[in-house]
């Protein structure tokens, strides 16, 4: 029996939106400050060099120039974070990072020195007054070259610097058992985020000596890295974050945090630094690109038998998150199916290619092109319908995956691709030049973060003396209505208007901390965190009304300001207020939510579990290719999911949608280029991302299982949108010419191969 | 390097006289939100993502590929000129109706080009409306909310 609910699986109107329309949203970079300084970034133009000679002299006598740093200039330049679960095996067991170069330049874009001048034109000129001479030295741009031993070390003598693997069963015996074996390689692009509002912000230091960054963030707790650098006390740096323009993944790791920091201490000024789009390009992480070897054996009647792959990601020349995205990929490998025997070997290797690190899927959508692929190349085999094959080995609830854990929500897969399929409609008709094919794919993406990082989101819930409530959440809202949905589960626990809810977020010191909004965790782990500490509110009200009523809590309800009993008494909200006020008992809490905990990963072999739950769903496309060129066009396309329990129908449609666009950019047209170290497609004329011509109506199908992790038993769906594109794109243009891209993207050039080299 | 050269302009913003001292580099997408018209965003400042579209004589322009000499003496028109908080244009009323939009960023730019595209086709087709914004990138939504918003509009549904 369902429960119904005033604001939870709604169309609830966001509290922002009639502030973004007009134009009144004070972006990072729309934001001032008196007396204000401009930043701008020295960075290299080399991919591979020791810097011989800098001088910054010149720039510094630049009338209007405040100071110029470089790598002397930083407290702590230099900074190391443990990779866990690795041995001796991989090289770097502490992943290296360095805020500007000192003396060895590893990709083109690094930053070497910062600027603040009084005008952004006296900063760009004091930029082109940096003097630097190069000692190019040899490097290496391709993630298999880069395995060799002989090859050149981007740091320390190895250039793997994680490795995971899976084992279960016997993969020799399983494949001996097999009817047919699949053997592919498939390649994945370098994927920009390409986020419209580019990485900015604006630093200032307060009256109280506490360095205050106003920025668009994924991650206010990176005050914590802005203090380290700075080697001053974590409670002097304050993070503000701002309405961000779009993240992704982009906004993740540190992006102008402690440029700013720095910049503001040295000058004690207020400071602002916004990248430019190409340096969006040149100095910013991608999504990792990968080499994915394939082998998968199964029976004559469909069943898996047998799995073994080998994974390379390009980390390009520094770690960031690559261990961790390249974890992700490991464990996900498998995609939704049982299979009994399993081993994988996945390697994570450093490059001196642009930097890369998470991007919505975080690993997982590399992989799932591989492994809903190796489906239909099986299916085809054995003659069977790919849906019947799926169906023969998908996960169920209570499942055990290939890293030994336990599926412990629902499995609504089938019903996934039945919805996806069938919203498709009729089938278009072909033609001599234009060809028509269909697909689907599955995917599995987890939500929150990985369970031995022992997650936790506090949040805090007070009411006011009018009844009113207030919510502080550390979250920052992405846009994609993270602090709609607090204020949803707030005024439905506590029977309020959803309009006199306010909710406070996204500020290091006003805020409590929420974590990070990453890893389809911010609806997961706030959500849960603002539920208990509304319910706690409510427990306080029920029991002061209990006592001015006498009678029991249990007869309590709380509706429009109203605690009413079952016989019918009542009283209004504001009075139990102002007794708990007279008594010294507010009504409010703080709480914190605890994600499932498990053990540290202690070793590379990932035998435990590592994530809370996953969110299972399926896509399907039906395109139109046109011989003669390589274009494909998408005709149709639908996306289902089972995100557990929408809490807002519209925001869920949105990331379903919005998801589904950038999967399908990355599986038809995306793709960061670089030709030994250097990169070619800086701007938004180069890197190609879809427009509204090249986006189809995207069919959004919302299931709900009720069994998720989240509140209301909802699941996360942020990234598991974006994962099954590709592949499902791929199995479409399959269906149409007779031909599998295994190299993505499928841009016309590489369909128009495919289709010619057939024939 | 020589002394830079300065030219006094005059335009017209949202029906006020604005004036002002530019280089000839400066462009008009600089020139307006130095002047506080922080609606008109800088996406990429090579005009390709449409996020600085205004109207110039009524035509969607985007502000960052155009000079502020060359909008000397001509009307523009940014974001703030459609509605007021207490009466949203149709178009702003649709975009928060159909949830058109997520972070906001391509928002200002995004309804300037539907605002110029619903003034000379006030009842545009559905591949009129993909047509018209194909310039104005968004990352975020997939468009078709988008479509949906500005379709809805051109039916007087708004």
């Amino acid at each position: 029996m369902t429960e119904e609910r005033t604001y939870i699986g709604k169309r609830t109107p966001g509290l922002d939106e009639k502030d973004k329309v007009l134009g009144n949203v004070i972006y990072a970079d729309d934001f001032t400050l008196p007396g204000m300084l401009h930043a701008k970034v020295f960075r290299a133009t080399k991919p591979s060099a020791i810097i011989k000679k800098l001088n910054a002299d010149r720039a510094r006598k630049l009338p209007g120039v405040a100071c110029v740093l470089t790598a002397g200039d930083v407290p702590n330049n230099e900074s190391i974070s443990n990779v866990v679960g690795q041995t001796t095996e991989v090289g770097l067991l502490e992943a290296r990072h360095q805020v500007l170069v000192k003396n060895r330049v590893r990709y083109y874009g690094e930053a070497i020195a910062l600027v603040a001048a009084d005008s952004v034109a006296a900063a760009e000129e004091a930029i082109e007054l940096i003097e630097i001479e190069y000692e190019e030295i040899p490097g290496v741009y391709n993630p298999l070259e880069a395995m060799k031993p002989e090859s050149p070390k981007i740091h320390g003598d190895n250039n793997i610097i994680a490795q995971w693997k899976l084992r279960k069963g016997d993969v020799k015996r399983g494949f001996a058992e097999s009817s047919v074996i699949v053997e592919n390689t498939y390649r994945t692009p370098r994927q920009e985020h390409a986020h419209i509002e580019p990485e900015s912000g604006v630093s200032w230091v307060d009256d109280m000596g506490v360095i205050n960054i106003r920025i668009a963030t994924q991650v206010i707790e990176h005050y914590r890295d802005v203090a380290a650098v700075l080697g001053i006390p974590q409670s002097m740096v304050r993070i503000k974050g701002t309405i961000i323009g779009g993240g992704f993944g982009g906004k993740e790791d540190v992006t102008a945090e402690v440029f700013l920091g720095l910049l503001t201490w040295k000058t004690r000024k207020p400071v602002k630094l916004t990248f430019s789009r190409e340096e969006m390009g040149y100095g910013r992480q991608k999504r990792h690109p990968y080499i994915l070897k394939y082998k998968t054996g199964a029976s004559k009647d469909g069943k898996l038998t047998a799995m073994e792959a080998e994974i390379i990601s390009d980390s390009g020349a520094y770690v960031y998150l690559s261990p961790w995205v390249l974890l992700y990929s490991t464990v996900h490998s498998t995609g939704p199916y049982f299979i009994p025997n399993v081993k994988v070997d996945s390697f994570s290797v450093l490059t001196n290619n642009i930097m890369t690190s998470a991007f919505r899927g975080f690993g997982g959508m590399q992989v799932a092109f591989a492994y809903e692929a190796q489906m239909d190349e099986i299916a085809k085999k054995l003659k069977m319908d790919p849906l019947e094959l799926r169906k023969k080995n998908f996960l169920k609830k209570g499942s055990e995956t290939a890293n030994y854990q336990k599926i412990t929500s629902e499995v609504l897969l089938k019903e996934s691709v039945e919805k996806a399929l069938s919203a498709l409609g009729e089938k278009s008709k072909s033609t001599e030049t234009k060809k028509t094919g269909r697909g689907f794919a599955c995917s599995w993406q987890s939500y929150g973060r990985m369970t031995y990082l022992h997650d936790t989101s506090s949040a805090w819930v007070g009411l006011e003396l009018d009844g009113s409530a207030v919510v502080r959440s550390g979250i920052p809202d992405l846009g994609g209505g993270q602090r709609e949905s607090l204020r949803a589960i707030t005024a439905e626990i506590l029977g309020l208007n959803i309009e006199e809810v306010h909710v406070i977020s996204t500020d290091s010191q006003v805020t409590p901390l929420a974590g990070t909004v990453t890893a389809t965790r911010a609806l997961f782990m706030s959500g849960n965190a603002v539920k208990l500490a509304s319910e706690h509110v409510l427990d306080i009200i029920t029991k002061k009304a209990s006592e001015m009523l006498n009678t029991s809590v249990k007869e309590l309800s709380l509706k429009n300001k109203t605690v009413y009993t079952t016989g019918g008494g009542s009283i209004p909200l504001v009075k139990v207020i102002k007794q708990c006020a007279a008594e010294g008992t507010m009504p409010q809490s703080l709480a914190t939510y605890k994600a499932p905990f498990t053990d540290p990963v202690k070793t590379e072999v990932i035998k435990d579990p590592v994530f809370a739950d996953f969110t299972f769903g399926a896509q399907a496309a039906e395109v139109e290719v046109d011989t003669e060129t390589g274009i494909v066009t998408i005709l149709k396309y639908a996306s289902a999911q089972d995100i557990g329990r929408a809490i807002n129908v519209n925001r869920v449609e949105g990331q379903i949608e919005g998801g589904a666009a950038q999967g399908i950019g990355f599986g038809l047209m995306e793709d960061y280029i670089e030709e030994k170290g250097i990169p070619l497609t800086l701007n938004l004329a180069t890197y190609l991302i879809p427009t509204s011509k090249d986006i189809p109506d995207i069919q959004s199908i919302i299931l709900e299982s009720k069994s998720g992790k989240g509140p209301f038993g909802a699941k996360g769906i942020g990234e598991p949108a974006i994962t099954a594109a590709a592949p499902a794109l791929i199995s479409a243009i399959c269906d149409a010419i007779g031909v599998r891209i295994k190299h993505i993207p499928a841009t016309p050039e590489r369909v128009y191969r495919a289709v010619h080299d057939k024939n | 390097m020589g002394e830079k050269e300065y030219y006094n302009i005059k335009l017209t913003v949202n029906g006020k006289v604005v004036t002002g001292s530019v280089r000839a580099e400066i462009s008009l997408l600089d020139f307006l939100r130095d002047n506080n018209y922080i609606e008109v965003k800088k996406g990429c400042d090579k005009g390709d993502c449409g996020a600085c579209t205004v109207l110039i004589d009524g035509k969607a322009t985007v502000s960052c590929l155009t000079s502020a000499l060359q909008a000397q003496g001509k009307n523009i028109y940014t974001l703030k000129s459609l509605g007021s908080w207490d009466k949203l244009h149709p178009l702003q009323k649709a975009f928060v109706k159909y949830e058109a939009l997520q972070c906001g960023f391509c928002t200002p730019g995004m309804l300037m080009t539907a605002k110029a595209l619903l003034d000379t086709n006030p009842h545009p087709a559905r591949e009129s409306i993909k047509e018209a914004i194909s310039g104005n990138l968004c990352r975020c939504t997939g468009y078709r909310k988008i479509v949906d918003a500005i379709e809805a509009v051109g039916r007087g549904e708004l």
